[in-house]
């Protein structure tokens, strides 16, 4: 680094030796901004609803001094759901961000290359043919979702590597393939599993206790930690796979374990609450617009994912008055429109 | 698009710079197989037709069928073949021409080989205009063939200015992206929709899966004005769409309207999709799939590729059926899903061409 012809911007801290670090002024404020507005954002999840809490209220429950009735909706009903939201959000923009850097392309994102709709059929496999529930559903979607992206990866492999049209072009013709299995086995289902098997593949929040956000939790605190050495390889591998040789990184085995991080992240938040679509694709690349960095920053996609997860569920919990719509939806709708926007501004700049 | 046009070029004997339309010089020959063809591909749809009226839940001997088509009798086979698998039959061969021909005129059109009514948004546009109609209560059977079409019209409409924004035009990556695009957002909100009771989503989930099984007259009687007028402007318009081949300068050198043909041809793929979504749900692929083979079988002439296109929808359509009443007894596979599981290989194998990959 010390060879840098220019300086980077930002300043370097160092704690004695081992560890060294770049920070952008601009990143942090952004991730800055980004905590109050996730902050925000969960006080008014929480405060709202059926039964109205003043802010202030809210907080003191929180912190654990407000009288036992707000105290108990806001700590056993509201906050568990909250707290989904946000893991599963974070999750989702840091192995967004992951993917897109590794396959170098917006469109990298485990929603384009096939993840959720093979989770779906493996999922939906589970539910209407082999009566399962539970784990086996779990074990079912993880597998169809593994067994697909892999297809899809595999597919595209050529002499020379994957390009990064081909993956996208075959992962979108792999989904329809899977949409229209998952639609055959909605279509011969028995009405309750398909309406249970809708709110499922689309992603729901609806009713989460504090038992489902353990495990969610638990799993992201294993997986966090392989996080920091993740994002100095990803650094390294932007410069191209040469460069990162040379600076000492090696390639194919740092590409092999962030796959797995990326596939790990999103696979946990699929077991928790269902595929949410189009968080890992647009978190991402709304924190790189915002942040101005040239790689992907994985605090500020993280936090965005979870500021972008949360607010769509809160939108799907009150748009339609006494309906509570999945936050798939929601993800979905904004998703497909930000996509739609954003190639059309990448397109008129020239690139792609 | 130059790898449609370099890929095709070599077929067109002795045009030499020409339009490859029949009157090229020592095209006679080439009249000759193409009429040959075009026979075979009406036999295979004759075969097709008669093997949909012969296999299903009750096998029916091919005898007995033809017997019961030339005789009005009363035994519950030919009651059978009368009331419900010639209108299935007739279903089929319509919505497959339809479909086919519209794929024809998309991937003439966009100059892109990988087009397809169901990538480009144009089925999930049709579908969410259907729900929408319906969860608002003001569309029955008859008349949500109308809302199919707006919806039909303005997803494609959506599709085509996104993927043309900006320099280079509309490459086939491009219009997919966009298909893709347009395709989640009214997904997201069909299900929205269709989630808010169980009697709506219910019929969605049926509608929704692309298959001829319980549908007959009275879709074939609702939609066969919409393809017809859809079919004749598709023929219409194929002289221009051959000068299209060439690029939109050549094109108007040669005397072209473009700006006609581009139009003309939005209506009828609009009429075509619209109606076939709105008889038999959305069908992938199928439009892929079709002008694929009649372009392998009568090389770049549209003239050709569009009467191809037509009779051979109409074959894999019913093949997909016929196939997909056989594969999961007693149950049916629906023939969407057949029609799927056919052309995603076809999809991967064109994309993993080496010319396509990097348009």
């Amino acid at each position: 680094m010390s060879a840098a012809p220019y300086t980077l911007p930002g300043r370097v801290v160092r704690v004695g030796e081992a560890v060294s670090l770049r920070i952008r002024t601009r990143t942090v404020v952004v991730s800055f901004a980004l905590v109050v507005i996730v902050l925000a954002l969960s006080i008014y999840a929480i405060g709202t609803g059926e039964f109205e809490i003043p802010p202030g209220t809210v907080v003191n429950a929180l912190l654990g001094t407000a009288d036992g009735g707000s105290e108990f909706i806001v700590r056993e009903l509201r906050l568990p759901r909250v707290l989904c939201a946000l893991l599963v959000g974070a999750a989702l923009g840091v192995s967004g961000a992951v993917f897109q850097s590794l396959t170098r392309n917006p469109l990298g994102s485990p929603d384009i290359i096939g993840f959720p709709q093979g989770a779906t059929v493996g999922a939906l496999i589970v539910i209407t043919i082999m009566a399962g529930s539970g784990l086996a559903i779990t074990v079912g979607a993880l597998t169809g979702g593994v067994l697909t992206a892999s297809a899809v990866y595999l597919l595209a492999f050529k002499r020379g590597g994957t390009s990064g049209f081909r993956i996208v072009l075959i992962g979108i013709a792999i989904s329809y393939l899977m949409i229209s299995i998952t639609d055959y086995l909605l279509a011969r289902a028995r009405i309750e599993d398909a309406q249970e098997a809708t709110r499922w593949l689309l992603g729901s929040l609806n009713g989460r206790t504090w038992e489902d956000v353990g495990p969610l939790a638990l799993s992201l605190a294993v997986l966090t930690p392989f996080v920091i050495p993740a994002a100095r390889s990803l650094r390294a591998l932007e410069l191209g796979d040469d460069s990162a040789h040379a600076l000492g990184l090696k390639v194919e085995r740092a590409r092999l374990a962030l796959v797995a991080l990326a596939v790990g992240l999103v696979s946990v938040t699929t077991v928790a609450v269902g595929p949410i679509g189009f968080i890992a694709l647009t978190a991402p690349q709304i924190a790189r617009r915002v942040a101005r960095t040239a790689g992907l920053p994985l605090v500020c996609s993280a936090l965005m994912g979870a500021a972008l997860t949360l607010a769509s569920d809160i939108a799907a919990q009150r748009l339609v008055p006494d309906r509570a719509l999945p936050v798939g939806v929601m993800t979905g709708l904004f998703g497909g429109v930000y996509l739609a926007w954003l190639l059309t501004m990448e397109w008129r700049k020239g690139r792609g | 698009m130059s790898a449609q046009t370099a890929t095709d070029a070599p077929k067109s004997r002795g045009s030499g710079g020409r339009p490859p339309s029949g009157s090229a010089t020592g095209a006679r020959g080439g009249r000759f197989t193409r009429s040959a063809g075009l026979t075979i591909s009406f036999a295979l749809l004759a075969f097709a037709a008669l093997l949909s009226l012969a296999v299903g839940a009750r096998s029916i001997p091919l005898g007995d069928v033809i017997n019961a088509l030339l005789h009005s009798g009363s035994s519950q086979e030919e009651a059978i073949i009368r009331d419900l698998r010639v209108p299935r039959t007739l279903l089929g061969i319509v919505v497959g021409a339809a479909i086919g021909v519209a794929g024809a005129l998309m991937q003439a059109l966009t100059r892109n080989p990988l087009a397809d009514p169901g990538l480009l948004g144009v089925n999930a546009g049709a579908s969410a205009a259907v729900v929408i109609a319906l969860a608002l209560g003001i569309a029955g059977a008859a008349s949500s063939v109308w809302f199919a079409f707006i919806g039909a019209a303005a997803a494609s409409v959506a599709v085509y200015v996104i993927g043309t924004a900006g320099r280079g035009g509309a490459t086939p990556v491009r219009l997919a992206l966009a298909g893709t695009a347009i395709t989640a957002a009214l997904t997201a909100l069909i299900y929205g929709v269709a989630l808010s009771d169980v009697k709506l989503l219910q019929q969605y989930n049926f509608w929704s899966v692309g298959a001829l099984g319980g549908r007959g007259r009275t879709q074939l009687d609702a939609v066969i004005p919409f393809i017809a007028v859809g079919l004749l402007i598709a023929l219409a318009l194929a002289r221009s769409l051959n000068a299209l081949a060439l690029g939109d300068d050549s094109a108007r050198a040669l005397g072209t309207k473009i700006g006609r043909t581009r139009i003309g041809g939005a209506v009828a793929v609009t009429l075509l999709c619209g109606a076939a979504t709105a008889a038999a749900g959305p069908m992938y692929f199928l439009g892929l799939t079709v002008p694929h083979a009649a372009r392998a079988l009568c090389g770049p002439d549209q003239r050709w590729i569009l009467a191809y296109s037509a009779v051979l929808g109409g074959a894999l359509m019913l093949f997909a059926d016929v196939i997909g009443r056989v594969v999961v007894r007693p149950s049916e596979m629906p023939a969407g899903v057949m029609m799927a599981l056919i052309g995603t290989p076809l999809f991967i194998a064109l994309v993993r061409r080496k010319r396509i990959a990097q348009l």
